[in-house]
């Protein structure tokens, strides 16, 4: 169905740019003349549908840094495909040259430098004039956003979800799919949907008690677009109760569900749907095997793991399109809609260059209103850093570093465990840390640092336990985050053995002594799924910790040695 | 993931009881299964199991079996202590061979269940559930 020539037709805004740029280009002046509007939004419209997705914005309104991973391991069929390609391979494998804009975008190295050349990405308000700019071309464009919206910024924690919202009625979506959602609690998460003017989705979102589709959160909606008898299904993330803590919506239950996924594509088609859109808060692994196994699925708008691809992914007839994370991007794909099939589609990925695309004035004018009664608490600068802070990565991040360093020094503990989440913007070297930067890392509805103990073998449970949502051979059992943090800890972790035999040389590294499995160790730690965890909230354990610090300086961390990969 | 010590203790206990005991429980479930199918062979197909990949709450896991034409289905958690969960019987003017109830999941384990065909033969089909003690994702 799909030819390979029109998947080539594929194109990604950037890397059409530059051309051979090179390295030493870098100059701040070069990288803006050079990049243009127009050349960003270039798009030869094609077919009679268009589709745009926006996914994990994590309430993340103005614009930012956000270093890609440098490690990105992929297990079992997925070993080497990707999402999991990073570095140069990655820009080998998409034909990108180094010093671009695109390698600045999608790739981790050199990234202080290039960060210095090619400014910030994303805003929601950059987002708005790239969405007005399709809809201006084309109307009737569907605006999907895969969710991880309403969490994550000081302003989104402080109105409980209602900046994020306010801001994306201004945008105008057609339908949104959830997880981070539901950390706000299922009363407030049900106030806000009921009175959303957008469809909320989700097939596998189900009412706890009796199994059943929860009413508020139909699984699919039909749209007439272009002539073509459009069904957008939603798939929230899986793992909620698991991932995140299941007590604050105990009246829900999740679940991947691919058995029900297959009904309702089959019921919309019975219906007479000539296109089938996945809006999907899966996992970019979780979609490839959903898309192997339930059939007649065109196209799947994936979220969750944070991956941004140039090009879609091919599973069988259908293409799965991944969009970043952080507002960093926008995908637009446009379909050939015909005789009730896809015959073809464009696509691009494009890359939110925040000083190059011009700020749509009245989405500006939404935010910093939004913003506007707390710009004095979070402009606070509390303190330096000299080297990059950034979280993204399978097994740590000097983000993650700073804050469990901050959990053992401020909570007297001899290990600091940090969640292995992909939110969280980076920071480059000489730049102030201001309060909202740390609550951009740290914001959550479930924030208390904790402290507890635990013995040696416990805590090997732990660290098996988290291996195996990240590294279990079967994407069905994997929960989309990276490895859990460790501060104080060391080990070695074999992707490739079974959970309980994945983790060896655990090490106390303030003695360097093995740790031992009866002995009991002060543990420090946030983001606990259990309901009653207490503690002080992390945000204020990291703002007291750099503070004292005045500017942070986090050395290379040698301390998990990876293999099998 | 703030822990009690008991809690810490009981999971912790959990997990060096696993490296011994999948041999015996898988063991006890195939007694079950001997004493359901007087030994007679276990095809495949025809059965349809459905359990989540990962327990949202391993004390409560819903899980729906249907087998059409089968008299009876034998469902086995083979990781639990008794690894004997439910064995369902439909009579003749059944309008359907199918089943939804929640069980109670000690650890990671397969579900299985075997159906007993109406000509006397016998089907099973298992899925492996994950029990976790999550909270680390995003």
């Amino acid at each position: 169905m799909i030819s390979r020539r029109d998947f080539l037709q594929t194109s990604m805004a950037a890397s059409a740019l530059l051309g051979a740029s090179g390295f030493g280009n870098w100059g701040r002046l070069a990288a803006q003349q050079a990049l243009t509007q127009d050349q960003l939004l270039e798009f030869e419209s094609y077919g009679n549908v268009s589709l745009i997705h926006v996914t994990d914005i994590h309430a993340q309104l103005k614009p930012l840094y956000f270093r890609e991973p440098s490690v990105n391991i992929g297990v079992g069929d997925n070993r080497g495909q990707v999402p999991h390609i990073t570095g140069s391979d990655f820009r080998k494998l998409y034909g990108i040259n180094d010093g671009s804009p695109s390698h600045y975008a999608l790739s981790s190295d050199d990234f202080t430098a290039l960060a210095q050349g090619y400014g910030r990405v994303g805003g929601l308000d950059r987002m708005a004039t790239v969405i007005n700019s399709i809809r201006a071309e084309r109307p009737d464009a569907l605006l999907l956003d895969g969710g991880d919206t309403w969490h994550g910024s000081y302003t989104c924690y402080h109105t409980a979800g209602q900046d994020m919202v306010n801001v994306m009625n201004v945008l105008k979506p057609d339908a949104m799919t959830f997880h981070w959602e539901f950390t706000l609690g299922s009363e407030r998460v049900n106030e806000i949907v009921e009175g959303l003017p957008f469809a909320a989705l989700g097939q596998n979102i189900f009412e706890s008690e009796w199994d059943e589709p929860a009413e508020l959160f139909p699984p699919y909606k039909f749209f007439e677009r272009g002539g073509a008898k459009i069904a957008v299904i939603g798939q929230a993330f899986p793992y909620m109760p698991i991932a995140n803590p299941g007590w604050m919506f105990p009246e829900y239950a999740f679940g991947i569900r691919d058995e029900h996924m297959q009904v309702m594509v089959d019921e919309v088609r019975a219906k007479g749907a000539d296109l089938v859109v996945l809006l999907s808060h899966n996992g970019f692994d979780v979609d490839k095997k959903m898309a192997s196994i339930v059939t007649g699925v065109d196209v799947i708008l994936s979220g969750h793991t944070h991956d941004a691809l140039p090009e879609p992914v091919l599973v069988g007839d259908t293409i799965i399109v991944a969009s970043g994370s952080n507002g960093k991007f926008v995908s637009r794909v446009d379909l050939d809609v015909r005789d009730g099939r896809m015959m073809g589609f464009r696509h691009k990925l494009i890359p939110i260059f925040s000083d190059v695309i011009t700020p749509d004035p009245e989405m500006a004018a939404v935010i910093d209103a939004e913003r506007a009664p707390y710009e004095d608490q979070m402009s606070a600068v509390i303190g330096q850093t000299d080297s990059l802070l950034y979280r993204r990565g399978n097994f740590n991040g000097t983000w993650d570093d700073l804050i469990c360093d901050a959990l053992i020094s401020e909570r007297e503990a001899d290990i600091a465990l940090s969640p292995g989440v992909r939110w969280g913007p980076s920071i480059l070297p000489g730049q102030d840390i201001t309060r909202e930067d740390i609550w951009n890392v740290t914001s959550m509805t479930y924030g208390a640092a904790y402290r507890t103990e635990m013995t040696g073998e416990f805590l090997h449970v732990v660290l098996e336990d988290v291996a195996d949502n990240l590294f279990n051979p079967d994407p069905y059992y994997q929960q989309g985050g990276d490895m859990v943090r460790t501060g104080g800890l060391g080990y070695s972790i074999d992707i490739n053995k079974p959970q309980g035999s994945r983790i060896t040389n655990l090490t106390l590294l303030s003695t360097g002594e093995a740790i031992d499995a009866s002995k009991t160790y002060q543990v420090a730690g946030w983001a606990s799924v259990n309901e009653g965890t207490e503690g002080p909230a992390i945000w204020d354990v990291v703002e007291n910790h750099i503070a004292k610090q005045g500017t942070v300086t986090v050395t290379p961390n040698n301390n998990v040695q990876v293999i099998g990969t | 993931m703030r822990l009690t010590r008991r809690h810490a203790m009981a999971i912790g206990a959990s997990a060096v009881v696993v490296a011994g005991l999948p041999i015996r429980a898988l063991a006890a479930g195939d007694d079950d299964i001997t004493a359901f199918t007087g030994g007679a062979d276990v095809g495949e197909g025809g059965i349809t199991l459905t359990a989540p990949e990962i327990a949202e709450n391993g004390n409560t896991v819903p899980i729906e079996v249907s087998a059409e034409g089968a008299s009876e289905i034998l469902v086995l958690a083979t990781g639990n202590p008794v690894p004997a969960v439910a064995t369902f019987k439909f009579g003749p003017l059944a309008a359907s061979q199918a089943a939804s109830t929640r069980i109670r999941l000690a650890k990671t384990q397969d579900v299985v269940a075997v159906a007993k065909m109406a000509d006397g033969s016998f089907v099973k089909a298992s899925a492996s559930v994950k029990v976790t003690i999550g909270g680390c994702g995003g």
